[in-house]
C-alpha cells in the first residue's frame, strides 16, 4: 500500500469557531446570584381560636396601612426610625417594666448564659400595602437583628457576624439572637 | 543615551498566534460551565424592590420560583399584578397543586429543603403576595425567600 501522508488540517479558522461559540455564552450567560431576605413562615395553625397570649410589654406593634404609612407601637413613625426603635426594644433593659420581660438562658454553643429577651416584634400590613413597603421594612428589621448578631459576635470573637466562619459559633449567635418577627393574618384596616 | 539608539534595520517580529484558540476555549469552558439558561419566559413585569440585607440563595436547584407582577401585555391582560407559575397565569388555587409538583420533582432528602422564591414587583399590592403566603404554609413550603436586588434604596 502506498504510504500517503495525512494532509495538514488548517486550523487557522479554529480561533474565529471558538470566538463565535464564545461570544454566544458570552451573550446568553446570566451572572447573577439570587438574593433575597430569607424568611420562615410559621406552620398553619388548625384553628385560630386559642391565640398565645403574649404580654403587652413584649410585642412591638409595627402596621403598614394602605397608604404605606408606618405606626410604630401606636405613633406614627418614618422607615428610618424603625432600626433603633427596633433594636432598642430587643435589647435587655433590668429593670424597667415598659420593655419585655428576659429571662437568662445557657447557650450551649457558645458555652455562656445570657439574657434573653422575649419581646416580639409583630408586623402586620394592609392588603393594600405595596410590597415595596413591605420590603423595606422587613430589611430594616432585618438589618437591626444583624446589627445585634455583629455586635454580640464582635464581643465575643472579636469578628463580625458576616466573617464567622466556624458553624457552631454561626449556630450560638443564632440561638442567642433569634429573629423574633411575627406576622399576623392582614386586614383590610384602610380598604382599597 | 539608549533613547536615540539607532533602530537596526529588524521589523518587529510576528506574534506567535498558535495558543490563541486555546485560551479562546478556556473563555469558553469557563463561560459554558457557568452559563445558566433560563427556565422560564417572564410574563409579568419584574422591577424587584432594593434591601440592604440580602443572603444569598445556595441550592439553585432546590429553589422554585414563584413570580408575582402586573402582567407584560397589560392591553390583553390588565395592569393588576397576577401569579406566574413555570410559564403560565394561574390563581391562587393552583399554588398548593406548584408545591406537590415541585416537590415531586426532587429528591426525597431534598424535599424538605427546598426554598420558595419570591420574585414580586415592587408595585405589587401585599393582598396578592399575603394570599400566595397562606397557601404556601397550607402547603407546608414554609421556606420563603423575598427575591431582592441588592442596594439600598433611598427615597
Amino acid at each position: 500500500m502506498a504510504k500517503r501522508a495525512a494532509p495538514e488540517i488548517n486550523a487557522g479558522s479554529m480561533a474565529d469557531i471558538a470566538f463565535l461559540l464564545l461570544i454566544f455564552f458570552l451573550v446568553t450567560t446570566t451572572m447573577d446570584v439570587d438574593t433575597g431576605i430569607t424568611r420562615k413562615l410559621p406552620p398553619p395553625v388548625e384553628n385560630n381560636d386559642d391565640d398565645i397570649d403574649v404580654k403587652d410589654r413584649n410585642v412591638l406593634k409595627v402596621l403598614i396601612n394602605s397608604h404605606d404609612r408606618l405606626l410604630i407601637d401606636g405613633k406614627p413613625g418614618d422607615v428610618s426610625m424603625l432600626k433603633q426603635k427596633a433594636i432598642d426594644f430587643m435589647s435587655i433593659h433590668p429593670g424597667d417594666e415598659t420593655y419585655p420581660e428576659y429571662e437568662s438562658r445557657l447557650i450551649e454553643e457558645l458555652g455562656i448564659e445570657r439574657d434573653m429577651s422575649k419581646g416580639i416584634i409583630s408586623l402586620k400590613n394592609d392588603r393594600g400595602t405595596s410590597y415595596d413597603m413591605y420590603i423595606r421594612v422587613q430589611n430594616e428589621l432585618a438589618s437591626a437583628f444583624n446589627e445585634m448578631k455583629d455586635e454580640l459576635s464582635l464581643q465575643l470573637f472579636g469578628l463580625k457576624y458576616s466573617q464567622l466562619i466556624d458553624e457552631k459559633k454561626i449556630k450560638g449567635i443564632n440561638k442567642a439572637l433569634p429573629v423574633r418577627i411575627s406576622e399576623a393574618e392582614p386586614e383590610d384596616i384602610g380598604g382599597k | 543615551m539608549s533613547r536615540f539608539k539607532t533602530k537596526k534595520g529588524k521589523g518587529s517580529a510576528a506574534i506567535n498566534t498558535s495558543s490563541l484558540p486555546d485560551i479562546i476555549f478556556m473563555l469558553l469552558f469557563f463561560f459554558m460551565v457557568t452559563t445558566v439558561m433560563r427556565e422560564v419566559s417572564l410574563k409579568v413585569k419584574l422591577k424587584l424592590p432594593q434591601a440592604t440585607e440580602v443572603q444569598k440563595l445556595e441550592k439553585k436547584s432546590l429553589v422554585s420560583y414563584i413570580y408575582i407582577g402586573p402582567p407584560v401585555k397589560s392591553k390583553l391582560y390588565g395592569t393588576n399584578s397576577r401569579i406566574q407559575l413555570n410559564d403560565t397565569f394561574a390563581n391562587v388555587d393552583d399554588i398548593q397543586e406548584f408545591v406537590a409538583k415541585e416537590r415531586e420533582d426532587r429528591e426525597e432528602a431534598d424535599k424538605k429543603f427546598i426554598t420558595t422564591s419570591l420574585k414580586v414587583d415592587g408595585i405589587t399590592k401585599m393582598g396578592i403576595v399575603t394570599d400566595v403566603k397562606q397557601e404556601l404554609r397550607k402547603a407546608g413550603a414554609l421556606k420563603i425567600n423575598y427575591s431582592t436586588r441588592k442596594g439600598r434604596d433611598k427615597n
